[in-house]
């Protein structure tokens, strides 16, 4: 059976350790109606990316559907394999390196900027991630998401090779929903 | 109370906070996150600092109480808490944690543990002060007012 691909929009992978920080991204992220993923560390989004699983082919023998990942974006400071380990992984592999990826970091420190820039990092946002962070991802969304006309051939190629195909998983890499709590629940 | 005295409260109260360093610009972001879809918004995300610091700051009481004090350890538990206190807008924990960092970089167990007894206090009063805003919020609420926007 041949792979599906399903349309989702643009679809944001956002990776961070910290439990409030990934709350706060994926709301950010949500704000400009992007389709959101969250994981909270490097292993996990390379899993979730089919980088982990390589060798092993998309088989035949089930439905494999496929969710196309458009934009990474990572902390840096995450223990195991930081958010530079995890660019890296990106820019290696043949069929994510086109990906924009986006470095976080609460330290503003210029020689990991520059590392990071040049290892193919698309922007470094510095912590705390605000609106206005996000609204600078707005360029790097290909014009055929927002249903506009092309207006620059070149971008369109850059982009066209942008989309990583794999397995779609389940709600284990969802961002979990968290309860309404009602304000007396929280206080008690 | 009436609901224009209980609004007006809320907006001195909140005004406080701002004036007085327990929240920053950071905590008007969150506000602004908020809308008739996530409603919940500030409380989902606060409650979630709330959990995380309380862990940080039970491990960061384990670790300075070790007879070989593991600074790394220390030092990247803090780094945890500056984090968070800074993406939710506690400015008075966040400073509290670059201060406490610098004396982990010393190695000096007697000024960490001063400074985890500092941060503590921080975190309590920002968690006391949040947590009567919150109260405020719903009170005016259940009053059938609606929460004015305070600049």
């Amino acid at each position: 059976m041949a792979a599906q691909v399903l349309d989702v929009g643009f679809h944001v992978l956002a990776v961070d350790d910290s439990l409030v920080d990934r709350k706060l991204i994926e709301r950010l992220l949500k704000t400009s109606a992007y389709q959101v993923t969250v994981v909270d560390s490097g292993i996990k989004a390379l899993e979730f990316l089919g980088l982990l699983d390589e060798e092993k082919e998309i088989s035949g023998s089930n439905h494999q559907q496929v969710v196309e990942v458009n934009l990474i974006i990572t902390d840096y400071s995450m223990p195991g394999m930081t958010g530079y380990d995890l660019l890296r992984k990106v820019k290696e592999s043949s069929y994510l390196k086109d990906i924009p990826v986006v470095i976080m970091s609460s330290e503003n420190i210029p020689s990991r900027i520059n590392r990071c820039l040049e290892e193919g990092a698309d922007d470094f946002f510095l912590k705390p991630v605000k609106q206005s962070d996000v609204n600078k991802l707005i360029p790097l969304v290909p014009n055929s998401f927002t249903g506009k006309p092309i207006k620059n051939h070149e971008q369109q190629q850059i982009f066209s090779s942008s989309t990583c195909k794999r397995k779609q998983h389940t709600d284990e890499y969802l961002s979990p929903t968290l309860r309404r709590k009602r304000y007396n629940q929280i206080f008690s | 109370m009436e609901v224009g005295q209980l609004q007006r409260s809320f907006v001195e109260f909140t005004e406080s906070l701002f004036r007085e360093g327990f929240l920053d610009a950071q905590f008007c972001q969150l506000q602004q996150l908020q809308d008739e879809n996530n409603p919940d918004f500030v409380i989902e995300v606060v409650s979630l600092f709330f959990e995380d610091s309380e862990k940080l700051l039970n491990d960061l009481t384990r670790a300075l109480d070790q007879q070989d004090v593991d600074f790394k350890k220390v030092d990247a538990c803090v780094h945890q808490l500056k984090g968070s206190s800074s993406s939710i807008g506690a400015e008075r924990v966040k400073n509290a944690c670059i201060a406490f960092r610098n004396f982990c970089d010393e190695l000096n167990i007697d000024a960490c543990l001063r400074c985890l007894q500092h941060v503590k206090q921080e975190y309590l009063l920002v968690k006391n002060k949040l947590e009567t805003l919150f109260r405020l919020e719903q009170q005016i609420l259940a009053a059938g007012g609606a929460i004015p926007m305070v600049e």
